[in-house]
């Protein structure tokens, strides 16, 4: 138990916005009952709920490859075991404690994988096992695979619906999420798809297809959490319109469009490189069905990590750094390259400005997330400097002058003089991609709220500020005090459970027997095996 | 002069960074017998394992077998290390400036990844000797290395800038993806020297077994090999007259790479 007294509290689902007010924690959950325990004297303090980062890739196959392909960035970073915490090593692609520890210590008390082919959920569940801290979970890539692709060719748009569901049910995944749709099966035979009307080879169906069909899956299920799109052309000068194109597609449904900045550009491949991002966002403000997260872009060295085969080549062709790529069979791809971020350079600056103009050009806070894409964009750890970015307009003049100047004179970013306030941040970092993600306890401090509350000490540079709360409680546990661990938790994985026909499983495990590697007995992920605290989020009624 | 010596030869490795005379510098003879060395796992004192004698100098001198001592010098910026005994492993690894001497063998990744400064191992050198750690972009990045006797595999390999010169023979991938900067050798080098080496050059004294991705350009007598081998020749290092006037057959590769590289075979004839 715990009381949290005097303290400034940001609440922006409960309308509570730098209120002074009491909070109590009673069994790991908000109370209205002073229940006694441990006192905290938040006075001149701000709370927060604990932060909730909807998209990043902290686990799974692609995430451990990448830490295999980048031994120097560990050795740089290691982190030595104390009495409470493990080692480990952190860089670009940190190991699963120290990724656990750090979002912890700054005040991040939930995290979902935003890509993890159904075939290795097995090894993400694992490595989320060891995640400490956060409560987590995964999106389910479905964009390219085969099973569904071949239903929608066949207009079985039913079997695609109890397909998708019982898939993510086998995986113990929490949402549907496509990867460069149909392109990723394109660049198994060494191509890629354009536009949304390209033909997907072997299955007489195009990218539009592919993602009207689980957009109506994602909402026939009712699924908490709307389809997760990464479009395609992503990073391809003039995606801009393929973006677009994709946003239209939806034709009014609920859709996630995931690190928009990545999809935001204007100009021609090899010749010129701009900015979209002012047009897009006045799409996206004219449309409420649609939501976004930004993948800002912060300079420095960091690893791309992508589900996005032909993505990953076309930065190794780039930048001449190593270069993985993996098919996963019948599901997926996967690409992963090491890539530095410099400030000089005109498209990483135009990226750079992108993301802000993002942030500061979308009207609406709730349909807006802070995110990196870590680590494709940058480390999750620079969230406080990103927020130190959009809340203080000086720094950001200061930051711009730092930048390719050409690039930066082509975007709307030195005209948006707009400062977010700290309820915006509040929404943006934790109660908006709580909503979004259909999470009833999580991302607000109201009575049955999850007891995940960050507790920062003001600071005028807010970098500062969000970079070391001074308190972080989890499940009402003081867990991070001063900078410092007091203690040891595992979070809970969530996933959904959508109910489907089970005439399909006949169906699916003739097409294990035919196409797999695995038989059809070994796919699902055991419950008790594998998720020791697992939460069924409901599906919405 | 500050002196080290072993007086318990360590059952476990032990990873001695703080062994640096920029370190010892400004340090008392106690202050330095305190500093931490990790023994295995657990953190011990450098007094524990060295009699310690003198303080408050950048001149060390270290004596005993070291071979179970690793990462002796690691990124010294300063002073001069003299090892009466072998050296563990990561000897110099990293170093920016100053100097290191062994009257002995070195361990594995001598001079790995430095950037300035000397090192000279009057007995045999392990794998890595001035090459690249696992994953890096480049190995070492000027400074010079010189060994008496024999070189392990991976020497200079994915070298930035400096100099390497080994009296007996390398292993195998001598000079791998170098990027630049010298490489001597005046025993036998190892299969599959220079692959991936984009420019750079290795130079070699007995015919080496060629990948088939470098071809033979042609016979001349590089001028600057003389002031290389002259400055080696100033180092303490034997040269012989021939050497500096002889003719040199010239392979350029490796072309799967970029192709700027060259490998310098001396022609006896």
């Amino acid at each position: 138990m715990i009381r949290i007294l005097n303290g400034e509290v940001y609440d922006p689902i409960n309308g509570i916005a730098g209120e002074v007010r009491n909070l109590y924690i009673c069994d790991g959950r908000i109370s209205s009952q002073d229940a006694g325990g441990r006192t905290i004297d938040a006075a001149g303090m701000v709370v927060m709920p604990g932060g909730v980062d909807m998209h990043c890739h902290i686990a799974g196959p692609k995430v451990n490859t990448a830490r295999k392909l980048r031994p120097e960035d560990h050795r740089a970073h290691e982190i030595a075991k104390t009495p409470l915490s493990r080692s480990g090593t952190f860089g670009s692609v940190p190991t699963t404690f120290a990724t656990g520890y750090r979002y912890a210590m700054m005040g991040y008390t939930t995290a979902f994988d935003a890509a993890i082919p159904p075939l290795a959920a097995r090894h993400a569940h694992e490595e989320l096992n060891d995640t400490p801290v956060i409560d987590k979970g995964f999106f389910l890539l479905m964009g390219n695979n085969e099973f569904i692709m071949e239903r929608i060719a066949a207009g079985e748009k039913e079997e695609v619906r109890h397909f998708a569901a019982w898939l993510l049910q086998a995986a113990k995944g929490y949402a549907i999420k496509l990867v460069n749709p149909g392109g990723v099966e394109l660049w198994k035979s060494r191509s890629n798809a354009h536009t949304l009307d390209d033909e997907v080879t072997g299955f007489q169906i195009t990218p539009r297809q592919i993602i009207q069909s689980l957009a109506e899956v994602s909402e026939e299920l009712s699924l908490p959490h709307p389809v997760h799109i990464h479009c395609n052309n992503l990073g391809i000068a003039g995606n801009w319109e393929t973006t677009l194109e994709t946003m239209k597609a939806l034709e009014g449904r609920r859709g996630h469009l995931t690190h928009i900045q990545f999809h935001s550009y204007g100009g021609n491949p090899g010749e010129s490189f701009s900015s979209k991002a002012a047009e897009m966002a006045e799409y996206v403000n004219a449309h409420p069905n649609l939501s976004v997260d930004v993948g800002q872009v912060m300079f420095g060295d960091t690893t791309s990590l992508t589900g996005d085969g032909p993505l990953g080549y076309m930065l190794h062709q780039v930048t001449g750094c190593k270069w993985v790529n993996v098919d996963i069979e019948n599901e997926a791809g996967c690409g992963i390259t090491p890539i530095e971020y410099k400030e000089k350079n005109s498209i990483h600056a135009t990226q750079w400005a992108i993301g802000l103009e993002w942030f500061l050009l979308v009207q609406d806070p709730w349909r807006v997330v802070l995110t990196t894409d870590h680590p494709n964009g940058a480390s999750f750890t620079l969230y406080p400097r990103i927020i130190r970015l959009l809340m203080d307009r000086e720094y950001r003049k200061e930051m711009m002058r730092n930048v390719n100047q050409k690039a930066l004179a082509q975007t709307t970013l030195p005209d948006l003089e707009r400062e977010y306030t700290l309820n915006e941040i509040a929404i943006i970092t934790r109660a908006g991609p709580a909503r979004l993600l259909g999470l009833q306890d999580k991302g607000h401090l109201g009575v049955g709220a999850c007891g995940d509350v960050t507790i920062y000490e003001k600071n005028a540079d807010w970098e500062k500020m969000f970079a070391a709360p001074r308190y972080v409680i989890k499940d009402g546990q003081v867990l991070i005090e001063d900078g410092h661990l007091r203690g040891e938790t595992y979070g809970r994985t969530f996933y959904v459970s959508p109910a489907y026909d089970p005439a399909i499983e006949g169906k699916i495990r003739k097409f294990f027997d035919d196409y797999y590697t695995v038989r059809y007995e070994n796919y699902p992920v055991q419950l008790e095996h594998y998720l020791p605290r697992p939460e069924a989020i409901p599906c919405r009624v | 002069m500050i002196r080290l010596a072993l007086k318990t030869r360590p059952d476990l490795p032990l990873e001695a960074d703080t062994i640096r005379p920029d370190y010892f510098a400004q340090k008392t003879e106690a202050e330095i017998a305190k500093l931490p060395v990790l023994h295995g796992n657990q953190f011990c004192a450098l007094g524990d394992f060295f009699n310690v004698r003198g303080g408050a100098s950048d001149q060390l001198v270290l004596e005993g077998d070291l071979a179970q001592v690793k990462r002796i010098g690691t990124g010294m910026e300063y002073g001069q290390i003299t090892i009466h005994g072998n050296a563990g492993m990561h000897l110099g690894a990293g170093m920016r400036a100053g100097e290191i001497v062994v009257f002995g063998d070195a361990g594995d990744w001598a001079g790995a990844e430095m950037c300035g400064g000397k090192i000279h191992i009057h007995g045999n050198a392990g794998h890595g000797l001035g090459g690249a750690y696992r994953g890096s972009r480049h190995g070492m990045n000027r400074g010079m290395i010189l060994v008496e006797g024999n070189a392990g595999n991976e020497t200079g390999s994915l070298m930035r800038r400096g100099l390497v010169a080994v009296r007996g023979d390398v292993g195998e991938f001598a000079g791998a993806f170098v990027i630049a900067g010298t490489l001597i050798v005046f025993g036998s080098l190892g299969r599959r020297a220079g692959a991936g080496m984009k420019r750079g050059t290795i130079v070699a004294y007995q015919q080496p077994e060629l990948l088939p991705t470098f071809t033979f350009d042609c016979v001349y007598q590089p001028l600057y090999l003389r002031l290389i081998l002259q400055t080696l020749q100033l180092e303490g290092f034997s040269i012989e007259e021939e050497w500096r006037t002889g003719a040199y057959r010239r392979y350029s590769g490796d072309l799967n790479a970029l192709g700027k590289g060259e490998i310098f075979v001396y022609d006896q004839h």
